[in-house]
């Protein structure tokens, strides 16, 4: 059925009558073309942007929750409202060993100094951490390491600093590993220097120092600051969070129904947020492209049913010589198909350009805003497996035009 | 070779309907030449169209080579078209953007042969018309004459039982049209059964047989002697 694909005079005639009328068929193509552009270049765009969430993201681990104490707003067991509560190190192993669907809780610490290097000075913030942290956290070194177990251990005095503070700190090309800085008076060796990122959530982390050796400089005792809680991928953080919470009520003697008295930020919601963004975005993309795709097959229909206008007699003299209407149905949908296919290849193409124009524009360096911006094979062939359907749907129009006239009608016109 | 008997055809015009054709019986034998005569609105085209089974008749009987032409749908009228029929045109009617080999290729095309068959064979009857060294020229590069020896070259290419003209020198000066009723002639000689309408009468004389049409009736029908166009070259 069809083997008229493949033979020659099938694609001549639709040559000729393509180049028969070569401007009016470019500015036809020029619809489809947009069309196709717009929705490669939009989608692609649009998987940029997921990329670089991505990215960002991708040194958090999304699934996690911060959970701090604050002060009751119920009166319970006894207790007056207005209560402080106080997290501790044993809230931690018993939310770790009674909450499902946990993969790490860390504990931290968090303090505020006045950090010292020769005669710069600035007020930080400290943070008392595990080395677990690194793995919730991922913090991207640029020299040296993160705190180790050895570290925790032995109460070690080392700091890994940001390199904002770095900056503030320290000489330009001064190296930051191996120096001491002060913070309250106590030297800490610098062991290693890293870069924050763009997405930082809760108070800014500046300095980060063994746990253990925060418990003691700053006499902390179990008292911890605040915890993170990851939960496992299949595991809803939601849930997680719900159950830590109502574990670390029972255990600090607050009301179950007291919402104040912990205060959490859920990263995982808020993550979900930005890829329900994504997703919209994506669905309004799809739209977009395929109503301007539509709309332009339409064009290509005007146009071929103004041609099949003006190609009448022409059709009437081709009848007259033996051509059935399926065959000239089968030529004027193949030229349909044709015209939208090519216009759709061509735009694909240019689609492509831009983005590579985009990539280079605005995908290089590490903390681009488009990522690898770019659409998958499938989504090409969606778009021209659609090509042809619509190509072939709107052909149909003027073809079934172009042989309801009578032969005889057809070759009397002028 | 072609029978038609009591044959009707009216065309609706608004609320009421025109009687074009009003019984027309006709027959024609193998090898003849013959001209259909009539001022404009007497029917000759409309007759021409059914016989070349362009238009369909209302009633009445058209039987061509045996074979009864009736009720045909678009797929087999086409068929019997490409088969049996030969048309030239007053205007030729030739495909503007297709050279003149490709035009005489056209209803082999149709007929499903090969390109390469095809195109041989179209350069034998473009030969016979002697336009072989103009195959790769379009229709506007050449002369209303050249043009309409392309057409009858088209006509003849799927070798069909009947050649139909329709004022083939219509649009043509008197030495072209004498040039190509010349070469109808020498087709005829040859054996081809031609009919065609005009309204001049040398040309008309040209054929060897008249029928006048006048308000759908044929008024006379007579066999002339035939006056060779050569001698007028």
């Amino acid at each position: 059925m069809f083997k008229f694909l493949f033979d020659r005079d099938t694609w001549q005639e639709v040559f000729d009558s393509f180049s028969k009328n070569k401007l009016r068929s470019i500015l036809t193509m020029v619809g489809v073309w947009w069309g196709i552009l717009l929705l490669i270049g939009l989608l692609g765009s649009a998987k940029g942007l997921e990329n670089s969430f991505n990215r960002l993201f991708g040194d958090f681990a999304t699934n996690s929750v911060f959970v701090m104490g604050s002060t009751t707003s119920k009166p319970f067991k006894g207790f007056q409202e207005g209560k402080r509560v106080q997290l501790t190190l044993t809230d931690i192993e018993k939310v770790e060993k009674n909450v499902e669907g946990i993969e790490f809780v860390v504990p931290r610490n968090m303090n505020q100094g006045l950090v010292v290097k020769n005669f710069l000075s600035g007020r930080f913030n400290i943070m008392g951490d595990y080395p677990v942290l690194d793995k919730v956290q991922k913090k991207k070194l640029i020299h040296g390491r993160f705190i180790n177990q050895n570290d925790i251990d032995g109460n070690k005095k080392v700091a890994v600093i940001s390199e904002d503070i770095y900056k503030q700190l320290f000489e330009k090309d001064e190296s930051a590993v191996g120096e001491y800085i002060q913070i309250n008076n106590i030297n800490y060796l610098v062991i290693g220097l890293y870069d924050r990122g763009n997405v930082n959530f809760g108070p800014s982390e500046d300095i980060h120092i063994p746990f253990t050796t925060f418990q003691q400089v700053y006499n902390q005792g179990e008292n911890i600051g605040f915890l993170m809680i990851t939960g496992k991928p299949e595991f809803d953080i939601q849930q997680i969070e719900d159950d830590a919470k109502l574990l670390l009520k029972t255990l600090n003697k607050v009301h179950p129904k007291d919402k104040q008295a912990f205060r959490s930020f859920n990263l995982g919601k808020e993550f979900a947020k930005l890829t329900g963004f994504l997703t919209g975005m994506q669905f309004l993309t799809w739209f977009v492209g395929i109503a301007t795709l539509i709309a332009g097959v339409f064009a290509i229909g005007n146009i071929l049913l103004i041609t099949v206008k003006e190609r009448t007699k022409e059709i009437g003299v081709r009848r007259a010589l033996g051509a059935t209407p399926f065959e000239i149905k089968r030529q004027i949908v193949v030229e349909a198909v044709f015209l939208t296919l090519v216009a759709g290849v061509f735009g694909i193409i240019t689609g492509g350009w831009i983005l590579i124009a985009l990539d280079s524009a605005y995908g290089q360096g590490a903390d681009a805003a488009i990522v690898n911006a770019s659409v998958s094979i499938s989504v090409v062939f969606i778009a021209l497996i659609i090509l042809v359907i619509l190509g072939t749907l709107i052909g149909l129009i003027p073809a079934f035009k172009a042989t309801s006239i009578k032969p005889i009608e057809a070759l009397r016109e002028e | 070779m072609l029978k038609i008997n009591q044959l009707h055809k009216s065309y609706p015009i608004g609320d009421s309907s025109l009687h074009v054709l009003k019984g027309i019986d006709l027959s024609v034998e193998d090898g003849e030449m013959v001209a259909i005569m009539g001022s404009s609105g007497s029917g000759k085209s409309t007759l021409l169209n059914i016989i070349g089974m362009l238009d369909e008749a209302d009633s009445g009987d058209y039987i061509l080579d045996g074979l009864p032409i009736k009720n045909l749908t678009e797929k087999k009228a086409a068929v019997y078209r490409n088969k049996f029929l030969g048309f030239i045109f007053q205007s030729f009617n030739l495909i503007n953007y297709k050279n003149a080999l490709e035009n005489v290729a056209l209803p082999l095309y149709y007929q499903g042969m090969k390109r390469k068959e095809r195109q041989e064979l179209a350069m034998f009857h473009l030969e016979k018309v002697g336009l072989a060294d103009w195959a790769k020229h379009l229709p506007k590069e050449l002369s209303g004459g050249q043009n309409q020896r392309v057409a009858i070259a088209r006509a003849l290419a799927a070798n069909p039982k009947l050649l139909l003209a329709d004022e083939p020198t219509g649009a043509l000066d008197t030495t072209t049209s004498y040039e190509i009723m010349a070469f109808i002639q020498q087709l005829n000689d040859e054996g081809k059964t031609i009919l065609m309408v005009t309204h001049e009468e040398d040309i008309a004389n040209m054929c060897k047989r008249i029928v006048r049409l006048r308000d759908g009736v044929i008024m006379e029908d007579k066999k002339v002697k035939q006056i060779r166009a050569g001698q007028h070259v």
